[in-house]
């Protein structure tokens, strides 16, 4: 179990509490993610993942610890430089969260319609580009009501895409999906990694997601790592509640 | 078991009821600080007073003619009975340009107005797009929030004058039907009393009567908690609320006005 090399860490979390009154959700988390490196969070559902990926861009407010983004302590950021480190790290929210008002182009359009200069014929030919590439170009001018899950879940990948992002961050991309829809996040995933050298977390308790796209793996059990180096190291663990998460995964 | 916010917008008790006020002051303090500061999103400002303003025209009108209609056929028996028929011109024109234009529209703003701010920000919170936008490097205080409250401070004056003028319109048609004026005649004498100082302060008034709208729609909105119930309490605390304040703000103002616009 030996942490990644301190050098080029991208996301560097130490000592990380949260508790909301007395149920700690985050207690004394260390994780560290290199360039170019996808790790998996691993824990049962809710325990504190959500909350994990909304301290690391200062959605909440952490109880104490450090958080460097990007080699930014963002826990110490005032709004205008907290709003440029958010502009390199892509949210995929658990649901999505698309502006219900907005049609898809829209929603994809939103973040480059406030932090570029484009015209709009431009956004919208950036906007289908990456529809294209998450397969959603044909649902362009939908309304978010309209969609089903999983193409909320693409769009609302694609809107964290547009930015083009250093980081990405994914809370539950695949749950509630088939298998082969889940197959095809995962490999888009996968893909973004590979070409663009994105560095990711991926929270969710899906061990095959786990097992096909991390490069290292954290396993959280009440708040706290119970584990953290690769998938396959994870079987000669003698946690308890890692091997339980294996026996079942 | 009922958690402070989950009273009616927060003003189950004493306590809660000074939280809910010292929470107040901080977001009318952020409102002014962040619109005095950049970005200003005045495309969605536009939107924000076409949303607001244009939207809640027909029904303004609507409201303000039927009030003109009823004022005048009230007034003109009470005045006949009086011998003082020649007063009735004026007598509407002040009516509705002192009290029943500016309240009657800042009461039909609360409720379409008041209702929808509330109840879009609130379901916005509960399916995270607050935090979607928050999470794009967008400050969601400044493009949401403020847009909303300066559109409504905006828009209610001139609502306010649709309003008057088309009451007094509708007023002087109620009257023609019973006893032939002309539109000139009625004009020239409901205002020949009137000077700017009973016309301007009276309208702009309206401006914080929108604050007060736009305001607690935004503030009940943001802070609602728990779900499709929460945007259902956060709608309905917010048209509370803000008829009740543009009413007493209302009592407190004319009465300011009076002292501070009489010689
Ligand atoms: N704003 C909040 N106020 C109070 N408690 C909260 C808040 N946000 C989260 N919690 C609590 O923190 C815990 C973890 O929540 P979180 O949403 O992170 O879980 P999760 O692991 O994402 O769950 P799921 O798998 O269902 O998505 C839960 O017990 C929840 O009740
Ligand atoms: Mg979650």
């Amino acid at each position: 179990m030996t942490p990644p090399a301190q050098g080029n860490a991208v996301i560097r979390v130490e000592s990380l509490f949260k508790a909301f009154g007395s149920l700690k959700v985050i207690n004394d988390v260390n994780l560290n993610v290199n360039v170019g490196e996808t790790l998996v969070v691993l824990c049962r559902s809710g325990t504190g993942k959500s909350v994990l990926l909304k301290l690391l861009i200062g959605l909440q407010q952490p109880d104490s610890g450090s958080i460097q983004m990007l080699g930014q302590e963002i826990t110490q950021l005032a709004e205008k430089p907290l709003n440029e480190v958010r502009k390199k790290v892509g949210f995929v929210f658990q649901n999505a969260a698309l502006y219900d008002s907005l049609t898809v182009a829209e929603n994809v359009e939103f973040p480059l319609k406030y932090h570029t200069a484009l015209t709009v014929g431009q956004r919208r030919e950036q906007a289908m580009e990456i529809l294209t590439r998450v397969g959603m170009q044909d649902s362009a001018l939908m309304m978010p009501t309209e969609l089903s899950g999983g193409m909320k879940r693409r769009v609302g990948l694609a809107r964290a895409l547009v930015l083009k992002p250093k980081i990405m961050l994914y809370d539950e991309p695949t749950a509630g999906l088939d298998p082969i829809t889940s197959e095809e996040i995962n490999e888009l995933i996968l893909k973004l990694q590979q070409e663009h050298a994105m560095s990711s977390i991926v929270v969710t308790h899906e061990m095959h997601s786990a097992q096909r796209i991390s490069n290292h793996v954290a396993m959280l059990d009440q708040g706290s790592i119970v584990f953290d180096g690769n998938f396959s190291d994870m079987k000669n663990s003698d946690n308890k509640f890692v091997s339980l998460f294996i026996k079942n995964g | 078991m009922k958690t402070p916010q989950q009273g009616f917008g927060g003003l189950g008790s004493i306590p809660s009821f000074l939280e809910w006020f010292g929470e107040l002051g901080c977001f009318v303090g952020k409102f002014v600080r962040s619109t005095f500061s950049r970005p200003f999103h005045f495309q969605a400002l536009l939107q924000q007073m076409h949303e607001i303003g244009t939207r809640s025209l027909p029904l303004v009108v609507l409201a303000s003619a039927s009030t003109g209609v009823v004022l005048s056929l009230h007034t003109r028996e009470s005045l006949v009975r009086f011998g003082a028929k020649g007063l009735l011109p004026v007598v509407i024109v002040m009516t509705i340009i002192k009290e029943s234009g500016p309240i009657i529209t800042a009461l039909i703003v609360c409720g379409r107005v008041g209702a929808g701010i509330g109840a879009q920000l609130a379901s916005m919170k509960v399916t995270e797009q607050i935090d979607a936008i928050e999470a794009s490097g967008i400050n969601a205080f400044r493009l949401l929030v403020v847009t909303r409250i300066l559109a409504c401070i905006l828009m209610l004056p001139l609502l306010t004058i649709v309003a008057d003028l088309s009451g007094i319109l509708v007023g002087w048609l109620a009257n023609t039907l019973v006893e032939h004026v002309s539109l000139v005649r009625f004009i020239q004498d409901g205002f020949k009393q009137l000077t700017f100082q009973d016309l301007l302060p009276t309208t702009f008034r309206t401006a914080i009567f929108g604050f007060i709208i736009g305001l607690l729609g935004c503030f009940q909105g943001t802070r609602s908690t728990g779900g499709t119930e929460g945007v259902a309490r956060a709608a309905t605390s917010a048209v509370v609320l803000a008829s009740l304040f543009v009413i007493v703000a209302d009592v407190g103002l004319v009465r300011l006005i009076q002292i501070v616009f009489r010689p």
